[in-house]
């Protein structure tokens, strides 16, 4: 299976990855050794099995709608790289 | 109309759990930024969400209020992307397996009925909120993994009428089961449209615009209309329309496109695997829906039946729960079978009141009871004129007082007895012959300006209907 740049920088787009000519050369090869190892499923016939999208056998896994504390606003805002106030600060993004 | 609209509505949805979604971060609306937070509506690492129990329970009981099939398997799955007030850079939403398929709304416009097709609604969480300064954005949380509902609506809506009429109807019947307030203002109900044109009587779609930031049912209405606009100018001109997504500007009146990058729109759905699936049976569903009242349009139907109101005077009487709840209170207790005026007082008067207070008719303090003799007062014994009524009602609203104790207070009452009004009615008559004369010669107009000259004598107290009768008997027999 092969995979071409083009779509190994789409994907390095969609995680917001900047990758140098270098590593998208490596990282197309990696890629599709990856997918070539995933595609060794495609020997198996699971026309009749129903998609997986859980590995677990439980289900329904749910609380009471009762508030709990929050936290403080000093632990919230902890880590943050940057605040104001209560808020947190990101450069400007606008859609 | 050369071309026919194409138009699907998107809701989002609040529900009105006291808690979020997947913790127990309080929902309520108005606090301090950041207050209502914590590790897993942050999307720190080694969190884990749990659903809220009531969230479930209230999405399936609008799903079944909106008549969609509740299905037994569901399962939530990310929706990949990055953008400041998504903390997780994914929303936990439903892609194949949604909560619910294939349901529809009947909207009722100008009498008739029109059933718009829903194709999902599905269980979802709200991002935060951006305030945006000159060069940096401020995040506020709070608002993260709020419970919302998706509701999607079949294409087949054909014009801003509709859809207005649509977003009316769903927001009664959600109002209804009290699971969200459905306040645009504070943004608890949201709506994108979808909107296309093609030739009248075509099969085949057009190319479809996105409609985003209308904050209000006008909004979606004006939005809707300017675009059929500018749609049918490029076509029409032999352009060809693009597959954009367009915002509203109310200020404006007018949309406009939104630049959107290539391929942003990949958000690489999966399962997510920190929410196990769903199994909802059958009696799970069956006691949801012994929850459901009434819903708006049963109920007017059953106005219309039982208490032989016109359709547009039922459907403005079951508007909300509540005020159905009042309005039938008040339809029960008058005593005449013709149960019209109590519409015409409540839809009229009440509702004037109400609004100028920016509450509902149920919440004037104003108890049935009291309506409803206020009404027979002046409807059946005509102790006061309708326009008294009114002045009435407010001081009602006011000071809590009954009807018969404020007509007393002021001596509202009319004059209606023969006996005080015939003094009257002579007086008139010895003072206007000629009046009196061009009536025995034929002139019916001057009987009302007799009437009138009665009522002005009485400082307007003279029960007209009354006078005119008498009037009428006395020179007839002269």
């Amino acid at each position: 299976m092969s995979i071409d740049k083009k779509t190994v920088e789409d994907v390095a787009h969609l995680a917001r990855i900047e990758l140098e000519a270098k590593e998208l050369e490596k990282l197309s090869k990696q890629l599709e050794h990856i997918l070539a190892f995933i595609d060794k499923l495609s020997v198996l016939d699971t026309g009749n099995i129903a998609p997986t999208s859980h590995i677990l056998p439980i289900s329904n896994v749910l609380r009471k709608d009762e508030p709990r504390k929050s936290l403080p606003i000093e632990k919230t805002l902890m880590n943050a790289p940057d605040k104001q106030g209560n808020f947190f600060v990101v450069p400007k993004v606008i859609e | 109309m050369k071309y026919e609209a194409v138009i699907g509505l998107e809701v989002h949805l609040h529900l009105n759990t006291k808690t979020k979604a997947f913790c127990g971060c309080s929902t309520e609306f108005g606090n301090a930024p950041n207050s209502q937070v914590c590790p897993v509506c942050l999307g720190f690492p080694g969190s884990l969400p749990v659903y809220n129990q009531t969230v479930l329970d209230y999405a399936i009981k609008v799903a079944l209020a909106l008549n969609c099939k509740v299905q037994e398997y569901t399962k939530f799955d990310r929706k990949n992307y990055f953008y400041p007030d998504l903390p997780k850079n994914y929303q936990v939403s439903q892609y194949d397996l949604p909560l619910s398929i294939r349901g529809f709304l009947d909207i009722e416009l100008g009498g008739k009925f029109k059933r718009i097709g829903i194709t999902r609604v599905h269980m979802e969480e709200d991002a935060g909120k951006l305030i945006h300064q000159e060069d940096i954005s401020l995040v506020d949380f709070n608002r993260t993994g709020i419970p919302l509902l998706e509701i999607v609506s079949e294409p087949d809506i054909n014009s801003p009428e509709e859809a207005y009429e649509y977003l009316a109807t769903l927001k009664s019947t959600i109002q209804y089961l009290d699971v969200s307030d459905c306040d645009m203002e504070k943004g608890s109900l949201r709506c994108d449209a979808n909107i296309s044109l093609r030739l009248a009587g075509a099969k085949t779609l057009g190319v479809k615009t996105e409609l985003k930031n209308m904050n209000s049912f006008k909004g979606v209405k004006d939005a809707l209309s300017y675009e059929i606009k500018r749609q049918t100018e490029v076509l029409d001109s032999g352009g060809k329309l693009t597959q954009d997504t367009r915002l509203w500007d109310a200020k404006a009146q007018e949309t406009v496109a939104m630049r959107t990058k290539e391929g942003a729109k990949d958000y690489r759905y999966f399962p997510e695997p920190d929410l196990p699936p769903f199994i909802i049976k059958e009696d799970k569903v069956a006691e949801i829906k012994k929850t459901i009242p009434e819903l708006p349009k049963e109920k007017m139907q059953r106005f219309i039946k039982d208490y032989g109101l016109s359709e547009y005077d039922a459907k403005a009487l079951v508007a909300s729960k509540k005020g159905a709840l009042f309005a039938e209170e008040c339809l029960k207790r008058f005593s005449d079978k013709n149960k019209k005026p109590v519409a015409n007082w409540i839809i009229g008067p009440l509702a004037a009141l109400a609004g100028s207070r920016a509450c509902e008719t149920s919440e004037l303090g104003i108890f049935p009871e009291s309506l409803v003799e206020l009404i027979e007062l002046v409807e059946k014994k005509q102790i006061i004129s309708n326009l008294s009524g009114k002045v009435v009602l407010e001081e009602m609203v006011n000071t809590a007082k009954t009807a018969q104790t404020i007509i007393t207070e002021k001596s509202l009452a009319q004059i209606s007895d023969s006996g005080s009004l015939n003094s009257v009615i002579e007086e008139v008559i010895r003072e206007n012959t000629k009046s009196v004369t061009d009536f025995k010669s034929g002139k019916a107009n001057a009987l009302m300006f007799l009437v009138g000259q009665v009522m002005r004598k009485s400082s307007g107290k003279a029960n007209p209907k009354v006078v005119q009768e008498l009037m009428r008997e006395r020179l007839e027999s002269a």
